[in-house]
């Protein structure tokens, strides 16, 4: 009865839902009464693990709805909507669909190296979920070295979409192999060299350390280190394969890339990990440079992990929007525009993130006044950066004028056509206009 | 490692040996070997069954080589075996994104033919659905391009509603969308429905407002410009050589157009514009289509001012028998000049049919255009010439 009566009184109480932690600090408590410490943080971690898994897979399907409704009404088409109340139940259709089929594999394949990557995609996209704080405790491994274990780990996804294309012996899936690491190396760059400027300014590489951060000096990363933002979004968009940049699987030209040869529930893993990365990278740079869980106070009357839910939805909607309407670029301008724009921009900012760093420490500026002077100081720098790339370090043919002429009464025009309908002249053309 | 795979790379007993075999055979002089790629006859941008194959030295086209007949419906050798008039519905199936203007095309030249002449009101209705379709032809052509750019679709499908709209009025008028049957030897099928030229107003108060949506989307839009400007370039006299037409020879420069060349059903009495480009690479191309959109819109808008009225169909009879003798007749369809020549020999129905596709001329260009570019390049150039598989294989 006092079990019960426990319960009850676990029941009633009221547990502030604001932070989800509270949840697992009462598992810990109660196993700390009868257990020894390493099973109540063993028993945690598994569930945080466990917990990240339950949400993912709901949220996948749910995105694959969005995304494709998003993309429809960018397209003026309605989008999934009979399956379900609202198509809803499409994702949960079509992934039925693919576990039923047939998982073909070609003859020339590298069987264990091609029946391997799908599972393996889901590694990295699993791990990294393990240090995004959804709160101020709330993440399932704060670890001090967060910003670290998020490159690297993002970094060996790469390698298994390299398995994915060799193995499948096909030409496209190699060239789309070939593309993403290509890529990915490249991309990889810019992206440290962006978060280093928030761990240099900030002194931590903890993730939650840097959201911490702002919430301490009450600025977002966005206002202080905006061409790092911006880097860092182009930079993910592309390691996400997303258009614009998402030439290893590039449709037009080699099919589906690396995955081309898989069918069934194999294509449909790359698919659906393809999505969380989407989501868990937009947490990141939510999380990054827009204040994650943190809103100004906000914080404190909504739950921490709904405001960045709200900032990550909104980032996600910005790669939906850009995938929706740009065209793609080619590998040559992709990896020109990595190392000559993108890779020196973050650079500077890393350089200017050093110097701001150093005034606010050792020179003991009032931060109160400084980040504001900084803020307004970085933005004229990343406007002044913008507007140099776009004069200078343009591809040439960008700069020539692009104009139609009307050909009016020159020959093949009006005079010609007179001239064939009298009969009189064979109708002459000139070369090159003009 | 099998052996058969020991003896496909050629490697030796000797493992010293073998190593050094292994990195010839996959070898050449400077380090690397060309690659084949088939694009097709199964391919996201071959837009039919054509089939591209290319030489790949790392991204680099080194050859390209086009393989064509997948489509092939003998519709040549089929026309010779059907009167005049049973003909038509081949054409529509000749080039399937333009059927009126290959309707159009054939009717002609069986009129020259025969001898007939057309009453003014249905020259008036040809040239409004011969513009029509060159309006639904050039949204397709465009949309398909930008996909081929790498645009997710969503140019298409903007582009697509005014193809839908184009197609609704074919439907109201002559029953089907896309392969019409409607021009007969001697006018037109049917008379105009009486609600179609409101809904051809409406579509021509609309399209201005379009056009300037897709310009504002497309026209600046950077990457377009990257991927397009400067791709796939052909000069004005390799165009000639190459006997491009339509939007491809324009392109480069050169004002060629049947329609002030060599007017056809009247089109010398409406006043319009030949857009020409500067360069001849695939931007100016898209360019010129979107002129020409606009141009048409001009011609539409004279054509419902000064529609005549009187009969459409001229008195022919069903299963004509022309003189022996020939005919060609040509007209400036989407794609370029659209030729038909046909031979009697006094009989009921034509001793040879042959048609003058201008996607499969334009496609020749093809190979010039897109070697030393990237494999991605070629894929854009060939969005930009706009061919249609069914009037390339017939």
């Amino acid at each position: 009865m006092t079990d019960l009566a426990q319960l009850s009184n676990v029941l009633g109480a009221w547990y502030d839902f604001r932070d989800l932690n509270n949840l697992q600090r009462l598992i810990t408590e109660w196993i700390a009464e009868w257990g020894p410490d390493w099973l109540a943080s063993i028993v945690t971690g598994v569930l945080g693990a466990l917990g990240i898994l339950a949400v993912i897979g709901p949220t996948l399907l749910i995105l694959i709805w969005v995304e494709r409704k998003v993309i429809s009404r960018f397209q003026q088409r309605y989008g999934p909507n009979r399956v379900g109340p609202k198509g809803l139940l499409q994702p949960v259709a079509d992934a039925v669909k693919l576990i039923l089929k047939e998982q073909l594999a070609p003859r020339a394949a590298d069987k264990l190296i091609f029946f391997l990557p799908p599972v393996l995609i889901f590694v990295p996209g699993i791990l990294i979920w393990g240090v995004l704080p959804f709160g101020p405790r709330m993440s399932v491994a704060d670890l001090n070295v967060g910003v670290l274990f998020l490159l690297a780990v993002s970094g060996t996804a790469v390698l298994v979409i390299f398995m994915a294309g060799w193995s499948s012996n096909n030409k496209y899936a190699l060239f789309g192999a070939m593309r993403a690491v290509a890529m990915s190396i490249s991309y990889e760059v810019p992206m440290v060299l962006a978060l280093l400027t928030l761990v240099v300014f900030s002194g931590t590489m903890s993730v939650n350390g840097i959201v911490e951060w702002q919430q301490q000096e009450d600025v977002i990363f966005i206002l202080l280190f905006p061409l790092s933002a911006i880097a860092f979004f182009f930079a993910a968009s592309a390691e996400l394969n997303r258009t614009p940049a998402d030439i290893s699987e590039a449709e037009s030209e080699i099919v589906a890339g690396y995955h081309t040869e898989y069918s069934g529930m194999r294509f449909g893993l790359f698919y659906a990990v393809e999505l969380g990365n989407t989501l868990v990278v937009s947490g990141f740079i939510a999380t990054f440079f827009l204040g994650g869980w943190w809103l100004w106070g906000l914080d404190q009357w909504v739950p921490s992990w709904i405001i960045l839910l709200v900032k990550t939805g909104a980032v996600y909607f910005l790669l939906i929007w850009t995938r929706g309407t740009l065209p793609r670029l080619r590998i040559d301008q992709l990896m020109s525009f990595c190392w000559k724009a993108l890779v020196p921009a973050t650079l500077l900012f890393v350089v200017v993130a050093f110097v701001e760093r150093t005034l606010l420490i050792s020179e003991g500026w009032d931060t109160t006044v400084a980040l504001p002077i900084m803020a307004v100081f970085n933005i004229a720098l990343t406007l002044g950066a913008i507007m140099l790339f776009a004069r200078v370090a343009r591809p040439a043919p960008l700069r020539r004028p692009a104009r139609i002429r009307m050909a009016g009464t020159e020959i093949g025009g009006l005079r010609a056509a007179r001239q064939v309908a009298s009969r009189t002249e064979e109708p002459q053309f000139q070369v090159g206009g003009d | 490692m099998t052996t058969a795979d020991d003896a496909r790379l050629g490697i030796q007993e000797d493992s010293h040996l073998a190593m050094q075999g292994t990195i010839e055979a996959l070898t050449t002089g400077d380090g690397s070997e060309p690659v084949v790629v088939n694009l097709g006859p199964q391919h996201p941008s071959t837009h039919g069954v054509f089939r591209l194959k290319v030489t790949l030295d790392g991204e680099i086209v080194q050859d390209a080589e086009m393989r064509i007949g997948y489509l092939h419906r003998s519709m040549e050798k089929l026309a010779e075996e059907r009167t005049y008039t049973q003909n038509i519905p081949f054409t529509d199936r000749i080039d399937y994104l333009a059927a009126m203007s290959n309707n159009l095309a054939y009717c002609l030249a069986a009129e020259e033919l025969l001898g007939i002449k057309v009453p003014p009101r249905a020259q008036a209705i040809r040239v409004m659905f011969a513009e029509l379709q060159r309006v639904a032809s050039h949204a397709m052509a465009n949309g398909t391009f930008i996909n081929d750019c790498g645009a997710w679709h969503t140019p298409l499908f903007y582009m697509f509603r005014d193809r839908e709209r184009v197609l609704d009025m074919f439907e109201m008028t002559c029953g089907a969308r896309l392969t019409t049957n409607y021009m007969r030897i001697g006018g037109v099928a049917f008379d105009l429905p009486d609600e179609l030229l409101p809904t051809l107003e409406s579509f021509l108060a609309d399209m201005p407002d379009r056009i300037a949506d897709y310009e504002a989307l497309l026209m600046e839009n950077e990457i377009l410009h990257a991927r397009a400007r400067g791709v796939g370039v052909i000069s004005p006299e390799m165009a000639i050589n190459s006997s491009l037409s339509g939007p491809v020879l324009r392109a480069t420069g050169v004002p060629w157009d049947l329609r002030k060349a060599n007017p056809y059903c009247g089109y010398e009495n409406y006043e319009f514009d030949v857009p020409v480009g500067e360069q001849g690479d695939c931007f100016d191309r898209f360019l010129v289509r979107m002129a020409e959109v606009k141009q048409s819109l001009k011609i539409l808008r004279q054509v419902i001012d000064n529609l005549p009225d009187g009969p459409w169909l001229a008195d022919v009879p069903l299963h004509a028998r022309p003189e022996p003798g020939e005919a060609y007749a040509r007209v400036e369809s989407p794609r370029g000049e659209l030729g038909f020549y046909l031979v009697s020999d006094g009989g009921p129905a034509p001793y040879r049919f042959h048609c003058r596709p201008p996607s499969l001329i334009n496609l020749t260009a093809l190979k010039e255009m897109s070697i030393g570019g990237t494999l991605a390049d070629a894929i854009v150039t060939l969005g930009s010439i706009d061919i249609v598989v069914g009037e390339i294989d017939r």
